[in-house]
């Protein structure tokens, strides 16, 4: 049994939670979420130059060739530190895509790019606001050209390419589309997390290169792949969250002695810890399914997406409450955990839909 | 990461299975709910018959010293074989508290000659032994307890009322804890000792729970003599003490029983609403998937826990999160699984309830499971100051002598 990240991955989860305390503390985060900046470049070349872009692409296509469970410790510091770059875009989703089904001559020329910071991409999945089944997708290519709309798009308006999800006759396809070619329109929207920029793209004849050959469940198996890696930000920012409502708790003095010795302060912490711990042991699982291709990888992806959103939730809205009206203020960090819990609760879509993804597979997994 | 043993843990684990396919009958179906009622004859004639055997085969107290009957294993190792037993029909409730937390404390405090003489017939199951702390006036707060220990000559007259015991009525032994000083704070006046139930002026009167079982007893003691020998620790460290046997708390009171998520999925996958299948109906579904979430939760902290075992440290606190997320969702999947049942699923009778009644019988012991071995309440407590390090509730009978202390109405 060793289910456990080793001593090496400790190893870079201790640097790596040193260097974003240093380059990525609130003051930074605020500038993206304050300005019109999409996303912070300095850290984000960086990261390309310490190898995080490349942890899980193997070093014949440019990357560090770490591994995924060492992408997993990083995701979680990143989430801790509310680092405001489309990592999760153009890593969780635009290169583990490349990885699951891109013919070598793909892997070879986009990996590169992607493991450096060099390019960005991102997936073009949602058209508004029906959900993104794949009865809902209206966005269609005929003859290698692109047409229809996505929204959101996140990182769209900062991505060199995307991965859009689009129908060919009845079934739906992934294709490589770059945003910068033409006939490709975007525009920035407001959110509720201007620290995760998102956009509207718009296609009218966008070249369109196809990506694998299995359309939707293809989907499914890069979102299982994100999700676990997902999760681990959304720990790291519940954790976040725990630690600072414990630190106010202590620090803050009501009726002759800390608030943090109330039980109704004491149980609601006690009562985000336990989220935190099943949340965090259910990634862990994940983790192991996803740097092992085990089959079990959809249920296991399922249920750590489903756990960590319900911790972070728990975590973001009750660190509010333990700060009181302080914490409802611009000027205290609680909001912006608050924002990244909502945005990473919704990016692969909602809960609700994961939920239902989980009986799915454990229905399947029961046929079998 | 990976989920593959050492190779000793391997060997012992094939082992382990050698041993219990021999001698032990798998889970099925058909014997879920053998488990339950264990104040019944034939149920203690089979654990006991089955203690011995776990015993006789060297898999009884795994990680007890050899010269006390143990197997002298390291922590992992009683926990592969607990993976195993759980498989098979192995009626062990009877002893958990006896020899997860009696002789544990026995073996801390006790003289050589005493655990020479207690461990090992324990150990074998030829002498059940059970725990008398809590009181009507201390339960959470157990070192309110009020069982008066006078000195007189050498030995101890206790006097008092012991609650919520299990397993009084076919205990052999048991330890104690009784208040020896009235004139000091309340945790400084105790004394920890161990005696025979078979001492003349104990009681033992069973009390009839919500579910109608009788698993819990009231012991009354009207001037029970206990030699000074059988004190454990010095006169007035009871509570220190007592700490010792809490410590193997946790271990002994282990995750609530079915149903959980395996059951409740059983129960939808084979009930139509009506509108159709209920496995189809998307509220049935979210519920479902919140309780495999938790279940799979617990499964994977256990790994860690058990990780931290495989490599000879300390397990960390994710284990403290066990019992209050179980009991709980025990509790919630049991009205769940009368829920899909509709009105029928009142009707606890197991030959037209699902499952023979498993989620009914479930609906009235969860309650239980949520106050037994520290309260949901407890719990948190000490998960909020043992584990983040938050400060302990303001106690205003600290400094006070007990006997000055206000009791409430009596």
């Amino acid at each position: 049994m060793n289910f456990e990240f080793n001593d090496d991955q400790r190893m870079l989860r201790d640097q790596a939670r040193r260097f974003l305390m240093d380059k990525s503390p609130p003051e930074v985060v605020r500038q993206t979420l304050e300005t019109e900046q999409p996303y912070d470049q300095a850290l984000w070349q960086q990261f390309g130059e310490m190898g995080w872009l490349g942890a899980a692409i193997p070093e014949a296509y440019g990357g560090s060739g770490m591994g995924h469970l060492e992408l997993c410790v990083l995701a979680e510091e990143l989430g801790r530190a509310l680092a405001p770059t489309p990592f999760a875009s153009s890593i969780y989703l635009g290169a583990e895509a490349l990885l699951t089904a891109g013919s070598e001559e793909q892997k070879q020329s986009y990996l590169p790019d992607l493991a450096t910071g060099a390019a960005i991409w991102c997936l073009a999945l949602s058209e508004g606001p029906r959900p993104a089944a794949e009865g809902n997708i209206t966005a269609a290519v005929s003859d290698g050209k692109l047409s229809g709309e996505k929204l959101p798009v996140a990182d769209g308006d900062v991505a060199d390419r995307a991965i859009v999800v689009a129908r060919d006759g009845d079934a739906a396809g992934l294709y490589i589309v770059d945003l910068n070619g033409a006939g490709v329109t975007r525009q920035t929207v407001d959110t509720m997390d201007p620290t995760r920029s998102q956009a509207r793209l718009i296609f009218a004849g966008a070249a369109a290169e196809k990506l694998g050959n299995e359309g939707w469940p293809l989907l499914e198996r890069i979102q299982d792949r994100a999700a676990v890696l997902i999760a681990f930000e959304q720990i790291g920012g519940a954790q976040a969250c725990l630690e600072m409502a414990k630190e106010y708790a202590l620090g803050r003095f009501a009726f002759g002695r800390p608030i943090a010795g109330y039980q109704a302060i004491k149980h609601r912490l006690a009562d985000m810890y336990i989220q935190i711990e099943l949340a965090r042991s259910n990634a862990y699982y994940g983790a192991w399914a996803l740097s092992t291709n085990a089959a079990e990888l959809p249920v296991a992806a399922a249920t750590a997406r489903v756990a960590a959103i319900e911790a972070y939730n728990f975590a973001a809205k009750e660190n509010v409450q333990v700060h009181g009206g302080m914490g409802f203020t611009w000027e205290f960090n609680c909001h912006l955990y608050y924002r990244r819990a909502r945005q990473l609760a919704l990016v692969l879509g909602s809960q609700r839909r994961w939920k239902d993804r989980l009986i799915r597979a454990l229905e399947r997994r029961n046929a079998a | 990461m990976d989920f593959t043993d050492t190779p000793e843990e391997a060997a012992f684990r094939a082992k382990a299975r050698g041993f219990l396919s021999a001698n032990a009958e798998t889970k099925s179906s058909g014997n879920r709910n053998l488990a339950t009622g264990w104040n019944k004859d034939e149920a203690l004639a089979a654990a006991r018959a089955w203690q011995a055997r776990k015993a006789a085969g060297g898999f009884a107290c795994i990680t007890m010293p050899k010269e006390y009957g143990g197997q002298g294993l390291s922590p992992i190792m009683q926990v592969i074989y607990n993976q195993e037993e759980a498989n098979y029909v192995a009626p062990r409730g009877v002893y958990e508290i006896g020899l997860g937390m009696c002789i544990p404390t026995m073996l801390a405090y006790a003289t050589e000659e005493q655990k020479q003489r207690y461990a090992p017939p324990a150990v074998r199951g030829e002498e059940i032994w059970c725990q008398l702390f809590s009181e009507p006036a201390g339960g959470s707060d157990l070192a309110g307890l009020r069982t008066k220990a006078e000195l007189d000559g050498n030995d101890w007259v206790i006097n008092g009322q012991k609650i919520w015991t299990s397993g009084a009525q076919f205990s052999d032994y048991a330890i104690m804890v009784a208040r020896s000083d009235f004139d000091v704070p309340k945790h400084k006046g105790l004394t920890f000792f161990f005696l025979s139930m078979k001492s003349p002026g104990v009681e033992v009167r069973p009390i009839k729970q919500m579910s109608g079982a009788a698993n819990f007893n009231e012991v009354y003691f009207t001037d029970v003599r206990i030699p000074d020998s059988q004190r454990l620790g010095a006169v007035g460290d009871g509570w220190k003490v007592s700490l010792t046997t809490l410590m193997n708390e946790r271990f002994a009171v282990g995750v609530a029983p079915p149903p959980d998520f395996d059951e409740i999925f059983d129960l939808v996958r084979n009930t139509e609403l009506e509108d159709g299948p209920a496995l189809d109906n998307a509220m049935v579904r979210d519920r479902l998937a919140d309780w495999y979430v938790r279940q799979q939760g617990l499964k994977n902290a256990h790994f860690r826990s058990m990780t931290a075992l495989s490599r000879g440290e300390t397990p960390g606190p994710e284990s403290s999160i066990n019992k209050v997320v179980s009991a709980s969702k025990y509790q919630d999947v049991s009205f769940f699984g009368m829920e899909m049942q509709e009105m029928v699923g009142i009707i606890t009778d197991p030959d037209i309830a699902a499952l023979d009644g498993l989620f009914q019988t479930g609906a009235l012991s969860s309650p239980g499971y949520r106050i037994a071995g520290g309260t949901d309440e407890i719990l948190r407590n000490i998960i909020a100051e043992r584990v983040l390090g938050l400060p302990q509730d303001v106690r205003v009978d600290k400094a006070v002598a007990f006997r000055d202390l206000p009791t409430g109405r009596d």
